[in-house]
């Protein structure tokens, strides 16, 4: 696979880093990371960079994942670019809403590099 | 007063409408009626377990040691606290002593610590913020209808969080390697 650039949203800073290593351990040959630390951030980074995959977070303050993934379709930011939730949420409302808001995937906190993994790869593969 | 404004972040985190009203409602009753699975020891020592497992990589065990064990015996302890709101107000404790956050932190990402910096109090937060979100997940009818707030991380020498008359209170004390550190679920209101 060639090179690869995720946008990693999440509020804290450790996650973001353990999910780029998630991403490392998946094997991506090259991977370029874009970091933000909320939805209006991640949104900010949409407009100056070219992403091929988006990890989220959806409890975050200033502007929440779910509402950044709207945003994300409304502003026609990044078009068919897959988008996985990385939540401690789990409950089937929670995964029809970001759903229906426009993610993929769906990982909940907390998970494994292999989880990180199964789920990063296919929706490369598909996109 | 910071237990009160935590638990106002976890409700502002839940969504309004009719149709989730109702079904608060409906779930309330039922919660209320199964405070004994909410309450539950064995969902908050499972979720332990899981979330050291696979966040750090270690097997925790609960200890029949006091919360003395777990922070109070170091001058310098670390809380984190995330607030429950919606169907049930309460929050999530995690404690430890200032050595066992930051070989919490240091296990997460790899790195090495000497001193309670920001990394580890960002690391200790979302540690307590996986230990709440797994708890919910286990209790029935919990998870859909019960907000988190964002971690907030105390740290400091002789001080105590306390809760008037909780519904009720679970709170325990587990051990890996040679690192303590209690977990405690309060919870002061239940629909």
């Amino acid at each position: 696979m060639s090179e690869v650039r995720a946008l990693i949203v999440d509020d804290s800073s450790v996650m973001r880093k353990i999910v780029e290593r998630a991403l490392r351990q998946a094997g991506l040959e090259s991977l370029v990371v874009f970091e933000a630390g909320n939805g209006s951030e991640g949104l900010d980074v949409l407009k100056a960079r070219t992403v091929d995959l988006i990890l989220s977070d959806i409890n975050m303050p200033a502007m929440d994942g779910l509402e950044f993934l709207r945003q994300i379709r409304l502003q026609k930011l990044a078009p068919d670019v897959p988008v996985v939730m990385i939540t401690t949420e789990s409950s089937e409302e929670h995964v029809r809403q970001a759903i229906e808001a426009g993610a993929q995937g769906y990982i909940r906190k907390p998970f494994t590099a292999e989880q990180v993994k199964e789920r990063v790869l296919l929706l490369l593969r598909v996109a | 007063m910071l237990l009160r404004g935590i638990r106002a972040g976890a409700i502002a985190s839940q969504q309004p409408g009719a149709r989730k009203a109702e079904l608060e409602r409906e779930m309330g009753s039922s919660l209320r009626k199964s405070v004994h699975l909410v309450s539950d020891p064995e969902n908050l020592d499972a979720s332990v377990e899981e979330v050291f497992r696979m966040m750090l990589g270690v097997e925790c065990v609960r200890t029949g040691q006091g919360r003395s064990a777990a922070g109070q015996a170091e001058l310098e302890s670390v809380t984190a606290v995330v607030g429950f709101g919606g169907m049930l107000s309460g929050a999530c404790v995690f404690r430890s002593g200032a050595s066992v956050a930051m070989k919490v932190a240091a296990k997460m990402t790899g790195m090495q610590f000497n001193e309670v910096d920001d990394t580890v109090k960002d690391g200790i937060g979302e540690i307590c913020n996986m230990l709440a979100g797994t708890w919910k997940g286990r209790v029935p009818g919990l998870a859909a209808h019960c907000g988190l707030s964002v971690p907030a991380i105390i740290t400091g020498r002789d001080y105590d969080l306390h809760v008037q008359a909780p519904e009720f209170q679970l709170e325990h004390t587990y051990r890996f390697d040679d690192a303590f550190f209690a977990v405690t679920i309060v919870c002061d209101s239940l629909q």
